[in-house]
């Protein structure tokens, strides 16, 4: 079975139960859509994060009412180094997207989703703990899985897999 | 008063620390402390080849390696493209189920020990011993399996090995009445789980609960019935919902799970389909021992898939499935070499547990204990 070319043309893709409303809502903040391996990403204007992930909670067609996953993936050394990943699914249509948001390497930041679904609390902790991204509106924003007084963050890709020495 | 309960405690399954706000007896704040067990696993997968991680992946969750194993291999045969043989699937889908009926009497064991009804304990080791030894006979291990491989299955089943499971498939709805039998209308148990640790649905969709947690709850979603993968579209089984959102709610589910497992094993056994166990795919999956003692290409593709691996057209992929514990998810990005670039495992315990304030605030401290057992935790998938 040959891969099939991802498509990355917003036209063929607008109806998508995830990207119409979006666009109905404020087309701007799509920046770019891919539909590739029959998953959906859309990458989605870093300050409109949270708005974006509430309209689609709230959509009447298509509900995204359940947040399975946010991680983070580490470009370094390009820029925008940092891309946090949200992966969203849809239990009434069976249906799944996923949201990017590219941050830059120094102070990366982004708004926190606790308030949409309080289950990103410790999906986002996880993220801050192991890439340094910090979550504006997290209300108990501190490290999980690493020690308290633990230096650096070791998912990051100039972090040695060995650690430092 | 603050309490530590754990990180070394019977009744947290590992080495989870929940701190503990009280009142006398009434619990005021919870707040579960992890990372113990945590030892990069994530990381570690990013500096060994494709292949190299399916080991890693059983260490995730000891109770489930086959479901790590299939969510790996599945993610990564995504973003291949790589169509997998009927066989294989069919295989995947029995060892999964068997994993599964092993997974979950693990927990109604340690869950009934907690709760103070020691004998079920030693019911359900009985017949988690003969699933292991079965694990045994087809992967040569009894826990680290690694039995699913990029492309199929590592090895042919055993001869014997079908005869085996038929056998076990038989007797262990047997087993499942004895274990009902001690619990299900026992007072004791009754009361120790009945309307304890409640959960709406909203609250479990809203905090990211999955699985028995939710179902439990009256949210009836099964990755396995709706958004099917490896052939599970092709079998024919009910999914347990219950609507108290209690832990009796969540036992009640969990054991009628094992009855519908049986079943998929069944139907596995009885609708096996002949044929190869691997993809034809040279490049990606391991020539036979056979073959490489008299072909050159596959003394060839052998020393080139060891050496240096195979290389993964870049992308990035999302693959879920329905793990005992809820849904567990590998979101595997790959930028075309032959070491993933980022292999990220989305834990159904840890979305699981947060769960547990919303669940024990305001209640006993021995609630607490039912709470914990009755969301199933594994640390070692929570930690990573």
């Amino acid at each position: 079975m040959p891969l099939a070319p991802a498509i990355t043309d917003l036209e063929q893709l607008k109806a998508h139960p995830a990207i119409a409303p979006l666009l109905a809502w404020n087309a701007a903040v799509v920046e770019q859509v891919k539909f590739d391996r029959d998953e959906m990403s859309i990458s989605i204007e870093r300050s409109a994060i949270r708005e974006a992930c509430a309209l689609l909670r709230d959509d009447p067609a298509c509900p995204f009412n359940f947040l399975s996953d946010v991680t983070c993936v580490d470009w370094y050394p390009s820029e925008p180094r940092f891309e946090v990943i949200y992966h969203l699914l849809s239990i009434p249509q069976k249906e799944r997207v996923r949201l990017k948001v590219s941050l830059n390497g120094d102070s990366p930041a982004v708004e926190s989703v606790t308030s949409v679904w309080p289950a990103a609390n410790f999906f986002e902790r996880e993220v801050y703990d192991l890439f340094g991204v910090r979550f504006t509106g997290h209300p108990y924003l501190r490290r999980i899985q690493m020690p308290e007084n633990w230096e650096g963050h070791p998912l990051r890709k100039d972090y040695p897999v060995e650690g430092y020495r | 008063m603050i309490l530590n309960m754990g990180p070394q405690h019977p009744s947290t399954h590992g080495v989870l620390r929940v701190i503990l706000e009280i009142d006398g007896e009434t619990v005021l704040r919870i707040m579960p402390d992890i990372g113990y067990l945590h030892t990069g696993i994530e990381k570690t997968c990013e500096a060994k080849f494709y292949q190299q991680v399916v080991p890693l992946t059983d260490r995730i969750d000891y109770l489930c390696p086959l479901t790590n194993n299939l969510c790996y291999c599945l993610a990564v045969e995504k973003l291949l493209g790589l169509e997998i043989p009927p066989k294989a699937q069919w295989m995947r889908v029995l060892l999964n189920e068997l994993t599964r009926i092993n997974s979950h009497l693990v927990w109604l064991g340690t869950h009934a020990l907690d709760i103070g009804a020691m004998t079920v304990f030693l019911y359900c080791f009985r017949e988690r011993e003969d699933i292991l030894r079965l694990f045994e006979a087809v992967s040569g291990q009894r826990m680290m399996t690694s039995y699913f491989r990029i492309g199929g299955l590592a090895l042919e089943p055993p001869l014997d090995f079908f005869d085996r499971v038929r056998d076990f498939v038989n007797r262990f709805p047997a087993k499942v009445d004895e274990y009902e039998n001690l619990l299900t209308a026992n007072p004791i148990w009754l009361m120790r789980t009945k309307g304890v640790a409640r959960i709406t649905a909203e609250d479990a969709i809203a905090l990211g609960a999955s699985g028995p947690t939710m179902r439990g709850s009256g949210v009836d979603f099964d990755l396995r019935r709706d958004m099917p993968y490896s052939s599970y579209d092709k079998f024919k089984f009910k999914v347990p919902v219950a609507q108290e959102g209690d832990v009796f709610a969540r036992y009640i589910c969990r054991v009628q799970e094992l009855r519908e497992s049986n079943t998929i094993v069944q139907q596995a056994l009885d609708g096996m389909p002949s044929g190869p166990i691997k993809a034809d795919a040279p490049k990606v999956v391991l020539p036979d021992r056979e073959k490489m003692k008299t072909q050159m290409e596959a003394l060839i593709y052998h020393f080139k898939i060891i050496t240096e691996g195979f290389s993964v057209p870049a992308g990035e992929v999302y693959q879920a499935v329905e793990s005992p514990r809820g849904e567990m998810g590998y979101y595997v990005v790959s930028d075309g070499t032959a070491k993933p670039y980022r292999v990220h495992m989305r834990s159904a315990c840890l979305a699981n547990l947060q769960v547990l304030p919303a669940m024990c605030e305001g209640r006993l401290i021995a609630d607490v204990v039912a709470a914990i057992g009755s969301i199933d935790i594994v640390l070692g998938e929570i930690d990573r």
